[in-house]
């Protein structure tokens, strides 16, 4: 019972601070940037202003343009509900390992591209291309990275695997090592961030993401860019969970989940404002660098998985 | 034997056989294409069903042989029906009903003489397919692999008007051949100078290991020439496309399965050799198969070819699987051997669903369009919406997407990928993560493949006028089409109950079960191993996410006022769009192409820009076909004016080269 109200509690708060989260990456790159910024509290905003404005559809949309934002959303909600945020007894975790976490992203890129792709105007398939060619590199690269973890903790669970690394924090895994690099690499660019997407320009010759929701308006266009944020959101808890699993309050340890929430604060301000910061100091990538950037990631994770067996060995 | 008291599995599956052997004649006699689809084919659907019932049946249940009193005087058929044929029966009878069914609509144009030889050849291949998986002798083995070749050969050519589906399918025919030859080879080493070729014999001769390998590299050749192994793939772009859509579905789907049923046959049972490198090998020659495959698939514009590289992707994920196992196996870890087992027999049955499913739906598309290449359908969703939504679930499930079938067998296959180290050979060790990675790479570039196949077939603006007149799939269709699609579905929901069905197989080749393991929580929780390892439930996940969608949506409903209104698309403001500016299946493959371009033989003619009439033209050729096959063709070639040379039309020469050789045995064998 008290890991359903765990799973219900989680389930609510991280479908209500992505906003934020994204909202103070935004803020912290103004302020690095010397603006003064929209506020933290802007992508609420800007929902609420979407959800009043009437919904404009192409006339040749099918049921899977006006489907999709739902399919994306509950594909990203339920992603960022079953990584272990503040604690790691999830009701939810045995179904859905890191595996087929995985494949619930790259369940959402699919419909995503297949939606680009059905108005057929240009900057819809062009985007769909390349969000799938971006994919298509990333998702092995992640993969990898959560495989060094496995080998680690002998487990594909998300939540064994944070058990077990939360308690490893004084061994130094060189593995790991690798993997988190490989992982920044992969957020950046599943989240569509500089160096491989900007999410703030509608110039043609570089956008991803951007490009496959041209065509989305009012309530469709809030939830696409409310479940972004449940992506963020999703990827940084991830690498909180890999990489810094500390102060996840563990199976049964219900004390511990007030000073859990505070930790996850602390990370979450700390790792957007990282963020941020890896926007402002790196530039935008050609579109064809873009493989060679995330090929970097998939051979430095593959690189840590050898580390860690001759390490093992 | 056939005729005993009760009813065994074997006399119900040799009754198919019969059965759609007479349904073939009868068709044949018949001429008639009303009679031919309207019952015909339904009938042989029926037939595959009680097939399929017959093989689930007697899975797990004792071994049945029988002996036919057919064939040579001294030779008698040998048929047997153990847990590896039952399961790949299973896999024939519950594939094909889809497909038997959908033929029953597909075919309904096609005039009468040419679909009575149609019928008659459609169930000679059906009933071959499952005389090569009972075979219990290498005879009957060979006759039933050559009568499938044949058949298969005159469904591909049954356009033989048309020059490219002639030369298609004597490439089929030539491969086909070489392959058979090594198969016989094969099993002529087997029998070990004993002279009797029933499989049983060959099970208890205990050949030596240099034998044992010989047995098994001319086995990979023999068969991996039948499923399209690189370098023996070059047959299986030529030949899908070329066959009508029903029968590619059955040879994507199902014969390309014999061969690993071959494969498998040999190495694991008659075999069975605990030799570690076998497993490398196959593993090695998957992942480049399957490599291979998908970066082919990504740049094809023909839709059918395009699958039929999928196809070759999905058969080297399969000997992946194979690979695996044989090397768990020989290091005697035969529990692990059972998962990387079941992964790779689960992917058969999944890829005969997926890739039956899509090669009838290409099927669809082509009766209502008339159109191959990608790059003149498109929008298609608005005038076949059944069928897209059909074709999104293969399109998806072949993807390797939750909660679909694709995704568990390749969830199962890299749990077995994880659990490897602990081979007590370092190097293995080493080699196996970064195998895995490329196999997460392959399975991650499939998506690629089908956002790109479903996405120019389906969606956008449809790139011809014709398209507008595209109408919906008839009655026998859709029944097909939503036979395989649910397929699909259940082979993806629920796993452990599929997993069940596979453990007689795995009891039987290593011994070892995985069901217990996987059922231990129940049927809800896949658990291949130890619940805290690993677990994966798909229903789970396909609850929530429908959950997680139908409140959303309701809670949308609830708070947004829902106005909508139409209007052309935005575009970022550009006025005139036309279906031109979409991508094409080339624009959507030219990432890939630009990445692997070393890799593929690009020839592309660019226009200059004051051409009148611009035409660009870029086709991706396979290299092997100059570093490999023209050579082989070359020198072939030249052996043979040697060869010619000692032809000289002139009788006494004969006389004398008879004369030499009857010398030479005698001083060689006295």
């Amino acid at each position: 019972m008290n890991g359903i109200l765990l799973q219900l509690f989680q389930d609510t708060l991280v479908v209500l601070i992505a906003p934020l989260l994204l909202g103070w990456v935004n803020q912290c790159r103004a302020w690095l940037q010397n603006r003064s910024g929209p506020g933290v509290l802007r992508p609420y905003l800007n929902m609420v202003k979407l959800f009043h404005k009437d919904a404009v559809l192409a006339h040749n949309a099918s049921p899977m343009f006006r489907f999709h934002p739902y399919i994306l959303f509950a594909c990203m909600w339920l992603a960022a509900s079953l990584v272990p945020v503040i604690a790691t007894d999830l009701p939810l975790s045995p179904a859905v390992d890191v595996i087929a976490l995985v494949g619930i992203f790259a369940l959402a890129r699919v419909f995503v591209s297949l939606a680009a792709m059905d108005i057929g105007t240009s900057f819809g398939t062009l985007g769909a291309r390349r969000e799938m060619l971006v994919g298509f590199l990333a998702e092995p690269a992640l993969l990898m990275v959560f495989f060094t973890a496995a080998a680690i903790s002998h487990s594909t669970s998300l939540t064994t695997i944070v058990e077990t690394l939360a308690h490893k924090q004084f061994i130094i895994h060189p593995s790991l090592a690798f993997a988190a690099v490989a992982f920044i690499m992969v957020l950046l660019a599943e989240n569509a961030r500089i160096p491989v997407d900007n999410p703030s320009t509608h110039l043609e010759l570089t956008m991803i993401h951007e490009a496959m929701i041209l065509e989305y308006s009012a309530r469709h266009l809030a939830l696409i860019e409310w479940a972004s944020a449940l992506k963020l959101l999703a990827f940084t808890t991830i690498g909180f969970a890999l990489f810094m699993p500390w102060g996840i309050a563990e199976a049964g340890n219900w004390g511990a989940l007030p000073l859990a929430l505070a930790a996850l604060f602390i990370k979450l301000t700390v790792a957007g404002a990282g963020l941020a910061l890896l926007e402002t100091i790196s530039a935008k990538m050609r579109i064809f660098r873009v493989p060679e950037f995330m090929g970097t990631a998939f051979l430095l994770a593959v690189l840590g998985l050898l580390v860690h067996f001759l390490h093992g060995n | 034997m056939i005729f005993a008291s009760t009813l065994l599995p074997i006399d119900v599956t040799f009754g198919v056989i019969v059965y759609w052997l007479l349904l073939g004649l009868a068709g044949l006699l018949l001429q008639n294409t009303r009679a031919i689809t309207q019952y015909i084919f339904p009938a042989g659907a029926l037939g595959a069903l009680i097939l399929a019932a017959a093989a689930l049946g007697s899975l797990g249940g004792a071994v049945n042989v029988a002996v036919l009193p057919l064939g040579l005087p001294d030779l008698p058929f040998h048929l047997r029906l153990d847990a590896l044929s039952a399961f790949f029966l299973l896999l024939l009878g519950a594939a094909s009903i889809g497909i038997s069914l959908y033929s029953a609509g597909y075919f309904r144009d096609m005039p009468g003489n040419t679909l009575g030889l149609l019928c008659f050849e459609y169930h000679v291949f059906l009933a071959s397919m499952a005389l090569v998986l009972m075979a219990d002798d290498a005879y009957m083995f060979m006759v039933a692999w050559e009568t499938m070749a044949l058949s298969s050969y005159f469904l591909v050519t049954t356009d033989h008007k048309v020059p490219e589906i002639r030369q298609a399918g004597f490439i089929y025919l030539l491969v086909a051949h070489v392959g058979a030859i090594a198969i016989l080879m094969c099993f002529g080493v087997m029998q070990g100078g004993h002279g009797d070729y029933t499989f049983a014999t060959m099970r208890s001769a205990h050949l030596t290991e240099f034998w044992s390998s010989v047995t098994f590299l001319l086995a990979l050749f023999g068969f991996g020439a039948k499923a399209g192994i690189l370098p023996l793939h070059i047959w299986l772009p030529e030949a899908h496309p070329a066959a009508p859509s029903p029968v590619s579905a059955l040879m994507s789907g199902i014969m390309l399965k014999t061969a690993i049923y071959g494969i498998l046959r040999v190495s694991l049972d008659l075999l069975d050799a605990h030799i570690w490198w076998w497993g490398v090998l196959a593993l090695t020659l998957g992942l480049i198969t399957a490599l291979f495959g998908v970066i082919f698939a990504a740049v094809q514009t023909d839709m059918k070819r395009l699958l039929a590289y999928s196809s070759i992707e999905n058969i080297g994920i399969i000997l992946v699987g194979i690979g695996l196992a044989l090397t768990f196996h020989a290091f005697e870890k035969d529990a692990l051997a059972a998962l990387a087992l079941t992964a790779t027999l689960y992917h058969a049955l999944n890829h005969a669903f997926m890739k039956g499913l899509l090669f009838i739906g290409t099927g669809s598309v082509l009766h209502a369009t008339g159109e191959r290449n990608l790059g003149k359908l498109g929008g298609l969703i608005h005038h076949m919406p059944k069928l897209a939504l059909l074709m999104l679930v293969g399109a998806l499930a072949i993807a390797g997407l939750p909660p679909l079938n694709g995704f568990v067998s390749e969830w199962l296959l890299l749990q077995a990928f994880l659990l490897s180290p602990g081979l007590p050979h370092s190097y293995l060790n080493m080699l196996i993560p970064v195998a895995a990675a490329a196999l997460v790479l392959a399975s991650a570039l499939s998506g690629y493949v089908m956002v790109k196949f479903y996405g120019v077939i389906f969606l956008g603006q449809p790139r011809e006028k014709t398209l507008h007149e595209a109408h919906d799939i008839g009655i026998f269709e859709r029944l097909g089409l939503t036979w395989l699609a649910l397929g699909c579905i259940l082979l993806g929901v629920f796993p452990v109950f599929v997993i069940l069905l596979i453990d007689p197989v795995t009891q039987m080749l290593l011994g070892q079960t995985l069901g217990s393991t996987a059922a231990q929580t129940g049927w809800l929780l896949l658990t291949p191993i130890q619940p805290e390892r690993a677990s994966y439930s798909p229903l789970i996940l396909f609850l929530i996410i429908v959950v997680g969608v139908i409140f959303t949506i309701f809670l949308v409903k609830k708070f947004y006022h829902g106005r909508l209104r139409r209007g052309p698309a935005w575009d970022c403001g550009f006025p005139e769009q036309t279906a031109r500016m979409q991508d094409t299946a080339e624009g959507f493959g030219q990432p890939i192409r630009q990445i692997f371009e070393p890799f593929l033989g690009v020839t592309r003619i660019v226009p200059s820009p004051f051409d009148k009439k611009p035409h660009y033209h870029g086709e991706s050729r396979d290299r092997l076909w100059n570093l490999l096959y023209l050579p082989i063709a070359r020198v072939t070639e030249k052996i043979s004016v040697m060869v010619g040379k000692l032809q000289h039309g002139r009788i006494h020469v004969y006389l004398l080269y008879s004369f030499v050789t009857l010398l030479a045995l005698l001083a060689f064998i006295r």
